[in-house]
């Protein structure tokens, strides 16, 4: 009996040809078969890893999850997982979306800043402009603002992303 | 005391379940966790979360959060499955990349208008007589997108030119 219990030991240790089982399988005391899914990706050497992605996630749901991704970027896919996994596990609330919504504070204030910056320029382009004129001894009714002066200062919207507000300000 | 009825209506929504319990196809309980977030007029909220975490996570995941911050945690996970949804391979971590990107760009344009305004204030000035025409506030920005009015931090002077006063825009937050 304990010889049997010792090798079926061995054999959920490592599968036929010796290779060690993935950290996925070692957690879930599962054989790690040869086409395992998740075996590139959470290397045995880094347990708390998937610990992190199951707790979050759930095994199959990531194995579902990589499935749908082309192999080339699993990798990629897994990284970004076990990120996300390992922010929520350090903030359950709020998960990565701190972050988010820090940066898109900030890029707001920085947009604003960045509008009166470009206002306060505009008004002295325009003195200078008047100035010059003033000197040349030509009069004006108005003043001339360039063109391009018209659209500075627009959100250029080219990332389309909803606003994450949660009442963190 | 009134014993209960079989006739006597039962409260409004009682009996509803919850977009958890339908979509899962199980009795909505009074103390269903999800109930109180997932509701049956949003049902597709719920299918995003089940289908990146998996309605026992989210369970668990609420139970270990006090009731107050259930509803913001709810709106993050809500978030996070719908950005893994749309980009599987970066999810909210590609939106965090390119907000880093973003606010780089502006960082950069910062710097360059401050240098841009210095040079202009460092500059000697001149006395300029007033002209004599009316300061159309909502055009003096071309596109009128920013009124002056509205633009807290520059107030126009009756010299034709401008005072930066400080303060600002404050900017407008889409809730998600």
């Amino acid at each position: 009996m304990s010889g049997s219990f010792s090798a079926s030991n061995i054999f959920l240790q490592s599968n036929s040809n010796g290779r060690r089982r993935c950290a996925a399988c070692k957690y879930l005391r599962r054989r790690c078969s040869q086409d395992c899914i998740l075996a590139p990706y959470f290397h045995h050497s880094q347990p708390e890893r998937f610990v992190c992605v199951h707790r979050i996630f759930g095994a199959s749901n990531v194995a579902r999850m990589l499935e749908h991704v082309p192999t080339h970027n699993r990798a990629q896919a897994a990284d970004t997982i076990a990120t996300e996994a390992y922010m929520r596990m350090e903030d359950p609330v709020y998960g990565c979306t701190t972050i988010i919504a820090r940066l898109q504070h900030e890029i707001h204030k920085a947009q604003n800043e960045l509008a009166m910056l470009k206002a306060h320029i505009t008004i002295h382009k325009a003195c200078q402009q008047q100035q010059l004129q003033n000197i040349s001894g030509q009069p004006s009714n108005q003043l001339m603002f360039p063109a391009e002066e018209a659209h500075w200062g627009m959100d250029d919207n080219g990332l389309l992303l909803p606003d994450f507000s949660p009442n963190l300000f | 005391m009134t014993s209960p009825s079989p006739l006597r209506p039962a409260p409004f929504g009682s009996n509803s379940p919850c977009a958890a319990c339908k979509f899962l196809r199980r009795k909505c309980q009074p103390d269903c966790i999800f109930a109180p977030y997932f509701k049956s007029d949003h049902p597709e909220k719920f299918v995003g979360v089940h289908r990146i975490f998996g309605a026992s996570n989210v369970g668990k995941l609420l139970n270990e959060i006090k009731p107050e911050f259930r509803e913001d945690a709810v709106r993050s996970l809500v978030y996070e499955a719908e950005w893994r949804i749309r980009d599987p391979v970066y999810g909210c971590v590609g939106v965090i990349t390119a907000l880093h990107q973003k606010l780089r760009r502006l960082q950069l344009d910062l710097t360059l208008a401050r240098a841009e305004l210095s040079c202009y204030q460092n500059a000697v000035t001149v006395e300029v007589p007033q002209p004599n025409f009316p300061v159309n506030h909502s055009g003096f920005f071309g596109s009128g997108a920013y009124d002056a009015t509205e633009m807290a931090g520059v107030r126009l002077l009756d010299n034709g030119g401008g005072e930066f006063i400080g303060g600002g825009v404050t900017g407008h937050h889409r809730n998600f």
